[in-house]
């Protein structure tokens, strides 16, 4: 499909989408903790606005309570409460030191190349115009697990946690025009526990090892110093 | 053949050279204005260039020709760069002669000898310059080709002047990889010309300077050549990031009057594009040294997102 003939508001939402795949990308690099969640808070932000064009330019209403959910939700109070979490652990001036930056950034845009190689097939339906977006949301899918794997700071993994969700909620904006909103509300209260439950673990583990590096985990001896 | 688009693209090259002082004295003009200083008359560069080119020129003992030809080659090669960038007047035949990539080879030429020239003398500084400059050429280059295809793959042509024409007879259509390719192209073009977050202009402290330090050795007209050189190729990459993102108002005929409208056009893009430099310049410090390929990588990976974003969100069946 080719972007021309597209409506100007069509073509708004193409772009909107191609900014959630860089902020997915800064979301990756960024290494220090607070500038992550503020990121990680206009990802949020820009799925809310793709979801309210999809919505104006689809005429499909009921994205617009989606789109309402994932602001307050994604933009707002999860960003918040991991901004209180780090502040009470103590842990907002922290830089965390990315092993190979460039070669995660790289493996990333690989995810991308793999993911469009992945949804062709689906982009030769004929779909609505959201269809390209797929392929974006499933790079943010695949680049969250990515973080994930990479990071070894366990805010910072549930980051790419939460951005994966991003991605699975984006592909189904773009896909089908949205799930169905009992769904969505599922959705909405499973990530919302989940973010409360990652909350009381942040406070164990640090109690445990005294540190948030999870690959500190990975050592069978029970005090820290003895690894080092 | 005929006489008028050469005219033009004369017209233009002298332009381009003319011109190139004024919008450093603007850029400075806006940044003093902006730390409360009255600043130096926007005419500056032009009587700093007339004070160089007047005085004598004084040669190291141990400097080879390469010195003092180094100058001339860097200004020619830079100017020539300059002359295939449309900036009043699209279709000009020596945009038709060189595309984009030729413009990337004639800038690489002109850093390549100024690269070389800063090693010739044998100073410390000199090498030190040199090798900084290759670090971060070497890293923005491919970002400055990346989105070059970007823009290339676009317009399915690597012709400026067709890129251009592309942009214009579309109207305004929202490319996500535009976006990304301007984001690339803006960051190519800071570390290219030796702005702020990576080199600073107006330094000549000895551990942070990258231009400066080339150029160390020089004097008089050698140095009026090089400065020169330098701020063509400010001009030449606001021309282009303006004329390419932002091409309305650009000649499209050899007339006067469509000439006349496309230079007004330029310079009002260029004053708004230098100004913001100037703030971005007021509110950012400069990096440290080895944050620079960091800075490039970003310029890069943007370049590459909007190659990858014009594949997935742009084409299709």
């Amino acid at each position: 499909m080719s972007l021309t003939p597209l409506p100007l508001l069509q073509q708004l939402v193409l772009v909107l989408a191609a900014i959630v795949l860089l902020t997915s990308f800064v979301l990756l690099a960024q290494a220090r903790l607070v500038s992550a969640i503020h990121v990680f808070a206009w990802q949020g932000a820009l799925v809310a606005a793709v979801t309210t064009l999809v919505a104006a330019a689809g005429a499909s209403p009921h994205l617009y309570f989606s789109a309402l959910l994932t602001l307050v939700l994604k933009a707002l109070l999860i960003p918040w409460m991991l901004h209180r979490l780090a502040r009470r652990l103590e842990l907002d001036r922290h830089v965390e030191t990315l092993r190979w930056p460039t070669l995660v950034i790289m493996a990333a845009v690989a995810l991308v190349i793999f993911s469009y190689w992945l949804v062709l097939p689906m982009v030769q339906e004929r779909l609505a115009f959201t269809r390209n977006i797929v392929a974006v949301s499933l790079a943010v899918v695949l680049i969250g697990l990515l973080m994930m794997v990479f990071r070894q700071q366990a805010v910072a993994q549930v980051l790419g946690f939460m951005s994966m969700e991003n991605g699975l909620f984006l592909a189904a904006v773009s896909a089908t025009a949205g799930m169905p909103l009992v769904v969505e509300l599922g959705v909405a209260f499973d990530v919302l526990v989940a973010m409360v439950l990652f909350g009381v673990f942040f406070f164990q583990i640090r109690e445990s090892i005294e540190s948030l590096d999870v690959d500190r985990l990975n050592r069978l001896k029970e005090t820290a110093e003895e690894g080092e | 053949m005929t006489a008028a688009p050469w005219g033009a693209a004369l017209l233009q090259a002298l332009l381009y050279a003319a011109l190139a002082p004024l919008l450093v004295g603007w850029v400075c003009k806006v940044k003093a204005l902006l730390q409360n200083r009255r600043g130096a008359p926007v005419l500056q560069p032009y009587r700093d260039l007339y004070k160089l080119l007047v005085k004598e020129a004084r040669v190291a003992h141990t400097a080879s020709p390469l010195f003092r030809a180094a100058p001339y080659i860097v200004f020619v090669a830079t100017w020539l760069a300059a002359a295939t960038v449309p900036l009043v007047a699209v279709d000009l035949p020596t945009a038709a002669i060189a595309d984009i990539i030729a413009l990337v080879g004639l800038l690489a030429l002109a850093r390549f000898f100024l690269a070389l020239a800063a090693m010739d003398v044998g100073t410390a500084f000199g090498g030190m310059g040199a090798s900084r400059e290759m670090l971060i050429s070497a890293l923005a280059e491919p970002a400055m080709l990346m989105a070059v295809f970007t823009l290339a793959m676009t317009a399915h042509s690597t012709n400026l002047a067709s890129v251009i024409d592309h942009q214009l007879a579309g109207g305004i259509v929202l490319r996500p990889s535009f976006l990304f390719a301007l984001g690339g192209l803006v960051l190519v073009a800071v570390a290219e010309t030796g702005r702020i977050p990576v080199d600073n202009p107006a330094t000549h402290l000895e551990l942070t300077m990258i231009h400066e330090a080339m150029l160390l050795e020089y004097s008089g007209r050698h140095l009026a050549l090089m400065e020169w050189a330098a701020q063509i190729k400010l001009l030449l990459y606001g021309a282009l990031i303006s004329n390419i993102f932002f091409p309305w108002g650009i000649g499209r005929s050899f007339a006067p009057a469509g000439l006349a409208l496309g230079l007004a056009a330029v310079m009002l893009k260029l004053l708004m594009l230098g100004a913001a430099l100037a703030v971005a310049e007021t509110v950012l410090a400069k990096m440290r040294l080895f944050r620079a390929p960091a800075f490039l990588n970003l310029a890069l990976l943007l370049a590459l997102l909007g190659l990858l974003s014009h594949v997935i969100l742009e084409v299709g069946t």
